[in-house]
């Protein structure tokens, strides 16, 4: 082993090394899910009770569209990639990311986007407030002056995720070990393979629908504004070319850890393997080809309701498949349920609760009735929160002890489960009745009749709320005070070249290549 | 009610005790009205008072139980391998992990179910855009927060009104106890006649609204530039609410929308009425006011549009001061823009479109002569009316 870590702060700004990096994203990424979930609790106690108590409509719609861009942008995004730069060389035997100086770059860009979009939360006239999903032309025309800081932000981050896949697809592509054929590769790997081309095909769609904002706004275009010639509905099927893929690029990395991590402890290899890569490749292509299911009531041609409709009822096959391969790994194995995997039973139960009212939703009659309501709301939690949210607790469970040498408290780790399932479920279940019932989304204040729901909600969503906080402090004990391990193989049905390496793992790691198998 | 319960109640929520309150001394009429309209502890849409509205509620039901059962199956064999399989009963892991038949079941089956699925769905959405041989157009503008409503007539002038919540602002904060229809009530509500298929023809000024009533099952977005067409044949009379769904700024949560399915008989007299209105005015347009009925007019005028940002005698607040302002002391032709176009960048609001040409006159001629701003000069709605024609 050549040297140890730089001394001091340059270890953190200059760094090349791509455990350091992946630690930087981690904390980055839970520091901005603080953020955002803050923004979150203060959504909840206004919607407590009806009736304005807390804040302001506006600011309300500041929190929602903060909320939703931290999560999306700054808080689950960022966490897998930085799951993919600290597991990605370990599990293909590569000393290395492909680019190191450039991953630094990725890194140290994500800070400045969001201190840029956080620090329009104090500018005149408040930060954006026209949803994550900034329709135009509210977006422009009607926005606030903040939006040229926001879609400055969104550039940066964009240039910061295409670097970032540009530099996993060439270390996947050009560092496995010898032996290491792409149908070997473990299915994390497959998974943000997949991901990292989709990063790399929309980003750039998002900053050619920001910077078409942007000449909106300041250079006297009318390309989202109707008056001058231009089409608002345009924008929509702009953003969700690039949104309906973005859902994907959250949800593949999540599949790709639980296919990790259910076979473990089932103590079974993963049920079919060559399957579950064809299926995270069927579900990208289809990613592109079903944006506008987002839109079924901006008076599409029935032609195209029909055809997205048909096309997105599509995405259930091979998400099924991928259900049915994880239960079918568990079925005959010899199974334990230590935190990481309760996270991952979890994520395989509420996610395919969350692909029933995904399908719901394909059904563009019934479509009508949902679209922009508290159904929707829960539908999209049920996938990103126990999807991507969960399965992130999972990995950082599950490789906790290898990346630190050090075994968490797995008490508090099953504490830390149940009052996230009992808090996420108390949240998000009620908002799918509030939602046929009714209720709109984003709206501040709502009539009496949607009350009971919406206080059960906010009470859930503060358990949910405090269950992170006994995350963050398992987490930070694990890495001061844990019990020491230096077992390689922390979990005795693990299988994967990282668990070959030494527990805590060295600062370096195959330096030469390993043989697989 | 157990009176524990009852006190808990109370103390949970105020605006719940009210509600169940409000519910034992309700008319008769109000119970039938709410039969279609969201109840509390509501888990699942309602069917509508529109055929097509029960399909689209019969598509959502069978995709529902078809999740359900697929749920069963599904979870019914996860938890079926978690607890069979667990480590602690001492079983011993199998190896395997291929096996074609199932693979190639688990993607044929959902294939099938999922057909079954989208073909009634895809019938129902033909007829949902089938908006030909309407009985009635009315054309609706989403404005930032209102909604306007303009009902296209073969004979006699078209009737047009906006239509604006009226919820007072003392309940939205605390400060009176929420009454039965909060946040979904307004002054002038949609009037439709039963058995008819009236067809909305959606479009928006400013930002994307989008208009719903979920017992019509209408939901459809308002974009600025475009007119989207729906259309809805209520079998039921009755009171229906909804919202804007699309958000649309600050105050896109206090845009209601209420419809009221009437006798034809009912409707016909409510729409020559309002003709009878708009003829009434199109003829005060013509006449000459008096200086004391534009004040007496223009009072009431600034009492609901003006005197929240303006402070009741001119003193300002949230808006301007006019007591003594340039505004309301200059030009008419610059006090006429400010009211009747806005000011671009503040919270002025165009009231051009929001008000008639007599209530704009009146309320100039009241703001130039009120609060010492003893102007003298007066407008008549011609006046107004030859602003609007000519511009700015
Ligand atoms: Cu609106």
């Amino acid at each position: 082993m050549s040297h140890g870590p730089a001394k001091g702060l340059s270890r953190w700004f200059l760094a090349t090394n791509h455990k350091d990096i992946g630690t930087l994203y981690l904390w980055f990424s839970f520091s901005m899910f603080l953020l955002g979930g803050s923004f979150a609790m203060i959504i909840r106690a206004e919607l407590f009770q009806p009736g304005l108590q807390l804040i302001e409509p506006n600011f309300f719609n500041q929190m929602t569209t903060m909320h939703g861009l931290i999560m999306v942008f700054g808080a689950i995004m960022p966490a897998f990639v930085g799951l993919a730069n600290y597991m990605i060389p370990l599990m293909i035997g590569a000393p290395d990311m492909a680019l190191p100086r450039m991953n630094n770059f990725s890194f140290w860009l994500l800070p400045i986007a969001f201190a840029i979009l956080a620090s329009t939360l104090f500018m005149d006239g408040g930060a954006p407030n026209f949803g994550w999903t900034f329709y135009a032309p509210l977006s422009t025309t009607y926005a606030p002056p903040s939006v040229t800081y926001f879609i400055f932000g969104i550039h940066i981050m964009g240039l910061s995720s295409i670097m970032g896949s540009i530099n996993i697809i060439a270390t996947i592509m050009n560092l496995r070990a010898p032996g290491m054929t792409l149908m070997k590769m473990p299915l994390f790997v497959w998974t943000w393979l997949i991901t990292a081309f989709l990063l790399v095909a929309v980003m750039p769609v998002l900053a050619g629908a920001v910077t078409m904002m942007l000449m909106d706004i300041h250079f006297g275009t009318s390309f989202f504004s109707a008056a001058g010639g231009g089409d608002p509905v345009l924008f929509q099927h702009i953003f969700w070319f690039f949104g309906h893929p973005e859902v994907y690029i959250i949800i593949l990395p999540a599949f790709g850890v639980v296919s990790e991590i259910i076979p473990t402890f089932s103590r079974k290899p993963l049920f079919g393997y060559a399957s579950m890569v064809y299926a995270t490749a069927a579900i990208a292509f289809l990613s592109f080809i079903v944006w506008a299911h987002h839109m079924f009531t901006v008076g599409m041609p029935l032609v195209g309701e029909l055809y997205f409709m048909w096309a997105t009822m599509l995405i259930a096959i091979p998400t099924a498949a991928k259900v049915f391969n994880w239960i079918t790994t568990m079925f005959k194995g010899s199974i334990t349920f230590e935190t990481p995997m309760l996270f991952s039973i979890a994520f395989v139960f509420l996610f395919t609760i969350g692909g029933f009212t995904g399908l719901m939703l394909a059904i563009a009659p019934a479509d009508m009735q949902y679209h922009d309501t508290y159904f929707v709301v829960a539908h999209f939690h049920y996938t990103m929160v126990a999807g991507a949210i969960f399965s992130m607790s999972a990995a950082i469970y599950y490789w906790l002890p290898k990346w630190t040498g050090r075994m968490y408290n797995e008490s508090m780790g099953k504490v830390h489960f149940w009052i996230s399932f009992l808090g996420f479920n108390l949240t998000f279940f009620p908002q799918h009745f509030i939602g046929l019932a009714g209720m709109p989304r984003r709206i501040p204040d709502y009539a009496l009749q949607f009350a009971d729901f919406n206080m059960i909600s906010s009470i859930g969503a503060f358990i949910y709320g405090a269950s992170q906080l006994l995350f963050l402090y398992n987490v930070i004990a694990t890495i001061k005070y844990g019990e020491k391990t230096t077992v390689k193989k922390t979990w005795e049905g693990a299988n994967g070249l990282e668990w070959t390496q030494p527990s805590p793992l060295p600062y370096h790691t195959f330096t030469t290549p390993p043989e697989f198998k | 009610m157990h009176l524990k319960g009852k006190r808990l109640k109370k103390l949970i929520s105020s605006p719940m005790a009210l509600f169940a309150l409000s519910s034992t001394s309700a008319l008769a009429e109000n119970l039938v009205e709410n039969s279609a309209q969201a109840e509390r502890w509501q888990m699942n849409l309602k069917p509508g008072v529109t055929e097509l509205g029960q399909e689209i509620y019969d598509i959502h039901m069978l995709v529902f139980w078809i999740c359900c059962v697929a749920a069963v199956f599904v979870f019914g064999y996860m938890f079926y391998a978690m607890f069979a399989y667990r480590k602690s009963k001492g079983h011993e892991p199998a190896n395997f992990h291929e096996h074609a038949v199932a693979e190639i079941s688990w993607t044929i089956i959902p294939a099938i179910i999922l057909l079954g699925m989208a073909w009634p769905a895809s019938m129902t959405m033909i007829k949902v855009y089938d908006t030909t041989e309407s009985d009635l157009d009315i054309l609706v503008t989403g404005y930032q927060w209102k909604w306007k409503y303009e009902y296209i007539l073969e004979h006699g002038e078209n009737v047009a009104f906006f239509s604006n919540l009226t919820t007072p602002s003392q309940q939205i904060h605390g400060e009176e106890a929420k009454n039965n229809n909060y946040l979904l009530e307004v002054d002038n509500p949609m009037y439709l006649p039963v058995n008819k298929k009236a067809r909305f023809l959606i479009t928006a000024n400013d930002v994307i609204h989008a208009w719903w009533v979920p017992a019509l099952s209408v939901k459809k977005d308002a974009i600025p530039g475009f007119i989207n067409e729906i259309s809805a044949k209520p079998f039921k009379t009755g009171t229906y609410r909804g919202q804007c769904a699309e958000l649309c700024g600050k105050d896109h949560g206090f845009m209601p929308i209420v419809v009221k399915v009437v006798e034809q008989d009912e409707f016909d007299s409510w729409l020559s009425e309002k003709q009878t209105q708009a003829a009434e005015l199109a003829e005060l347009m013509q006449q000459e006011m008096s200086m004391d009925e534009l004040l007496a007019q223009g009072e009431k005028t600034y009492a609901g549009k003006c005197a929240a940002c303006h402070g009741s005698n001119g003193e300002g607040g949230v808006g301007a001061v006019i007591k003594g302002s340039k505004v309301a002391t200059g030009a008419l032709s610059w006090h006429l823009d400010v009211v009747v176009n806005g000011v671009a960048g503040t919270m002025m609001q165009a009231f051009g479109a929001q008000l008639n040409a007599i209530e704009l006159a009146a309320v100039i001629t009241y703001q130039r002569n009120a609060f010492g701003n003893n102007m003298g000069d007066k407008v008549q709605p011609i006046d107004v009316h030859n602003f609007k024609q000519g511009g700015k």
